[in-house]
């Protein structure tokens, strides 16, 4: 296995290879990001669909595999299929899905028509034209990865000149329109770089699969930042690592698309990112809303012991405990006795009572939920019996500087609506 | 025209036929990314099922595609509502993840397979089913895509004419239909079963992709055209038709892959009528000015 990595970095054709689909995957992260934030992933799905007769019409009329004029011929198609959706689904009463389907099948199948008319012709390079339905890495010459290269500058270059006006068509399309930045010519630029991306990454991950390389790395991206900077620079950082590793992967066995391998690798991570990534992920939600649920749990508990002290009861049983509050039995022992072992509070003969920490992180609860009711029937005029419900809400989510921002606007109040004391 | 010829022709409309009928519906309810996603996802089941029997065996593939169906709407909803992936990548990326499992299963596993290669699944045999006859005691019954497809093609049509009414409603007045007590997810699942069976099973005829083609192409032409719900069904089923007839023979003609000719020559079609439209409007437009 090892010897395999060695030889993967170590060989020259492979070194090609890799050096390749990292350039076609760091691309394609960059320009996904835009595809993805502007929730048109399914444009791009069609564009990767329809860049195959661009591609045949090309080889035909060189006659060769010439990067420089399949690109072209790509490129061409690609615009046309971008303006024929556009057109459809803004001037018939076709939906913009329907357009969409329609278009890519309807290209794909001229490109598969001219396919089978090329494999008729005696030219003997057109046994490598298949290859751009599946991709096949293998297949890049230096002279096409060149090509590939300085496309993937210009294509870095025009991002990073229209960086601000792309920020603002891909959150704010409005916004962007009334400070006037022309919206149409940055969708139709930012299309164009799409279907440049798509044109160069199709050799090495084929029309067919090609979007999920747009895609991907962008979502997983999103995952981990909220900044379109860092964003676009992790969609490369992904793009590039998965596509890398779904190439080791191909070369498993012989004669093995790339574009399948790529796209399991880049799923893979993507999972993964959406279940693990900090903050966002699939556990960090379960583990915060747990953690949350605890919290809340714990208030309330405190806050009751409490209020049943304020009512003279200082040494609380279960049942004392159970009439003022109803929750489940199970629950209250198994919560009761850890807030003993974290020392808010004290057991004596089967009853408890609030230690000082506890007293004090009690007193703190209620006050924000007295706070709270105070200023809804001072500031917001709320009826007296209508304040409860959202106090107990509230109450968990005050934090001390909302709270001291609230006893300066009721000037430090002694008393709540109901004529209870506010504790400090 | 020999034997073969009709025997082609005859699968051919019945893959186009049932197609243009359940298109209308995904086009009216502007679902056919969904349809595209499911004619897609079910090649990993289509391929394990067929690793399995080692022929295309109806029962087999139906019941491994119908599985990776059910799989694949879950993993878009998990995607979409656990996971709050937006819903358009969701789509994305389940659908070229279980097509590209399918593709590595075929690349890993389907050696030595003629039926089974990368390319049938893309573009479908539709030109040489007509190799594969079912001979019962010295009768021709037809060919086995035909066979495959024939069954479906009649609940397609009994659906369509007895479900009419629940199909009409849900196309055009979700809400009222609801408000009626109709189930609407009922008839929406019971299509949208039907037009994952119909795409696994015109799969081997005509492939992953072209399939949509037929789902979709048909219907937009008929939706340009008339604006009634029977008229649409009846002039996308003569669309297919003509796109069928027309496309078999430039397929013989030019000598290429016939399942793309009746794509190209049904977007054809729909570009003239397309034309044909714009044109017409524009004519009323400069006679209602005078």
């Amino acid at each position: 296995m090892m010897e395999a990595i060695i030889y993967f970095f170590t060989d020259p054709i492979a070194q090609k290879v890799i050096m390749g689909i990292a350039i076609i995957g760091a691309v394609s992260g960059v320009v996904g990001t835009f595809s993805f934030l502007r929730k048109k992933t399914l444009i791009a799905d069609a564009i990767s669909h329809s860049v195959l007769p661009g591609i045949c019409l090309g080889f035909m009329f060189a006659g060769t595999k010439d990067p420089i004029v399949l690109l072209t011929g790509a490129l061409v198609i690609g615009w046309i299929s971008v303006w024929l959706i556009d057109y459809l689904s803004s001037t018939t009463k076709l939906s913009a899905d329907t357009a969409i389907a329609l278009v890519s099948t309807l290209f794909f199948a001229i490109g598969s028509v001219l396919l089978s008319v090329i494999s008729k012709s005696q030219n003997a390079e057109q046994t490598g034209l298949k290859n751009f339905l599946f991709g096949k890495a293998a297949t890049m010459t230096t002279f096409d990865i060149q090509v590939f290269t300085v496309v993937s500058i210009a294509i870095f270059v025009v991002v990073i000149l229209f960086f601000k006006p792309f920020q603002l068509v891909c959150f704010n399309h409005e916004f962007a329109k009334s400070i006037g930045v022309k919206v149409k010519r940055m969708e139709f630029l930012l299309s164009t770089l799409t279907v440049m991306t798509v044109a160069i990454g199709i050799q090495a991950v084929g029309v067919v699969l090609m979007s999920a390389l747009l895609i991907a790395p962008a979502a997983s991206a999103r995952y981990w930042t909220n900044r379109l900077p860092i964003m676009i620079f992790l969609a490369a950082l992904f793009g590039t690592f998965s596509s890398v590793i779904g190439v080791m992967l191909s070369t498993m066995k012989n004669n093995m698309p790339t574009g399948p391998w790529i796209v399991f690798s880049l799923f893979t991570f993507t999972l993964f990112t959406l279940l693990f990534a900090p903050h966002k992920g699939w556990f960090s939600i379960k583990k915060r809303n747990l953690s949350n649920h605890k919290k809340i749990t714990e208030e309330n508990l405190l806050k009751t012991f409490y209020q049943l002290k304020e009512e003279g009861n200082t040494a609380v049983s279960f049942r004392d405990f159970l009439e003022k509050r109803a929750v489940d039995t199970h629950s209250l022992v198994r919560d009761v006795r850890r807030m003993v072992k974290h020392g808010f509070l004290v057991e004596k003969d089967k009853t408890f009572s609030l230690t000082e920490s506890g007293n004090k992180e009690a007193a703190r609860v209620l006050r924000s939920h007295r706070l709270w009711e105070l200023y809804l029937t001072k500031r917001m005029n709320f009826k007296n019996d209508h304040i409860h419900g959202t106090a107990e809400t509230i109450e968990h989510l005050i934090t001390p500087e909302i709270e001291q921002l609230l006893l300066k606007e009721l000037d430090f109040p002694t008393s709540d609506p109901h004529n209870k004391e506010i504790p400090y | 025209m020999g034997l073969n010829d009709i025997l082609t022709l005859i699968t051919a409309l019945l893959i186009a036929w049932s197609c243009s009928l359940l298109g209308c519906f995904l086009v009216l309810r502007k679902v056919v990314m969904v349809g595209d996603a499911i004619s897609h996802s079910v090649l990993p089941g289509i391929v394990i099922a067929y690793l399995i029997s080692t022929k295309f065996d109806s029962i087999f593939i139906l019941i491994g595609a119908a599985i990776f169906g059910v799989f694949t709407t879950f993993l878009i909803d998990f995607f979409h509502k656990k996971l709050k992936l937006q819903e358009d990548a969701s789509i994305g990326i389940t659908f070229t993840w279980l097509f590209a499992a399918g593709v590595i299963l075929i690349s890993l596993f389907g050696d030595g397979n003629a039926d089974l290669d990368q390319e049938c699944v893309l573009f479908g045999e539709l030109g040489t089913s007509f190799l594969d006859k079912i001979i019962y005691h010295g009768r021709l019954f037809g060919t086995r895509s035909m066979l495959m497809i024939l069954p479906v093609f009649i609940v397609v049509v009994l659906f369509v004419v007895f479900g009419f009414k629940g199909l009409q409603i849900i196309s055009f007045h979700e809400e009222y239909a609801k408000s009626k007590g109709i189930n609407v997810s009922f008839w929406y699942y019971t299509f949208m079963s039907l037009v994952s069976i119909t795409t696994v099973m015109s799969f081997e005829s005509v492939g992953a992709i072209l399939v949509v083609g037929l789902l979709v192409i048909p219907p937009a032409t008929a939706y340009l055209l008339v604006n009634k719900l029977p008229s649409m069904l009846f002039v996308s089923c003569i669309i297919s038709t003509i796109a069928c007839f027309v496309g078999y023979y430039l397929s013989i003609i030019f000598d290429v892959s016939l399942s793309s000719m009746i794509i190209v020559t049904a977007g054809s079609l729909f570009m003239l009528v397309l034309a044909y439209m714009k044109v017409r409007f524009q004519v009323q437009k400069t006679v209602k000015l005078k």
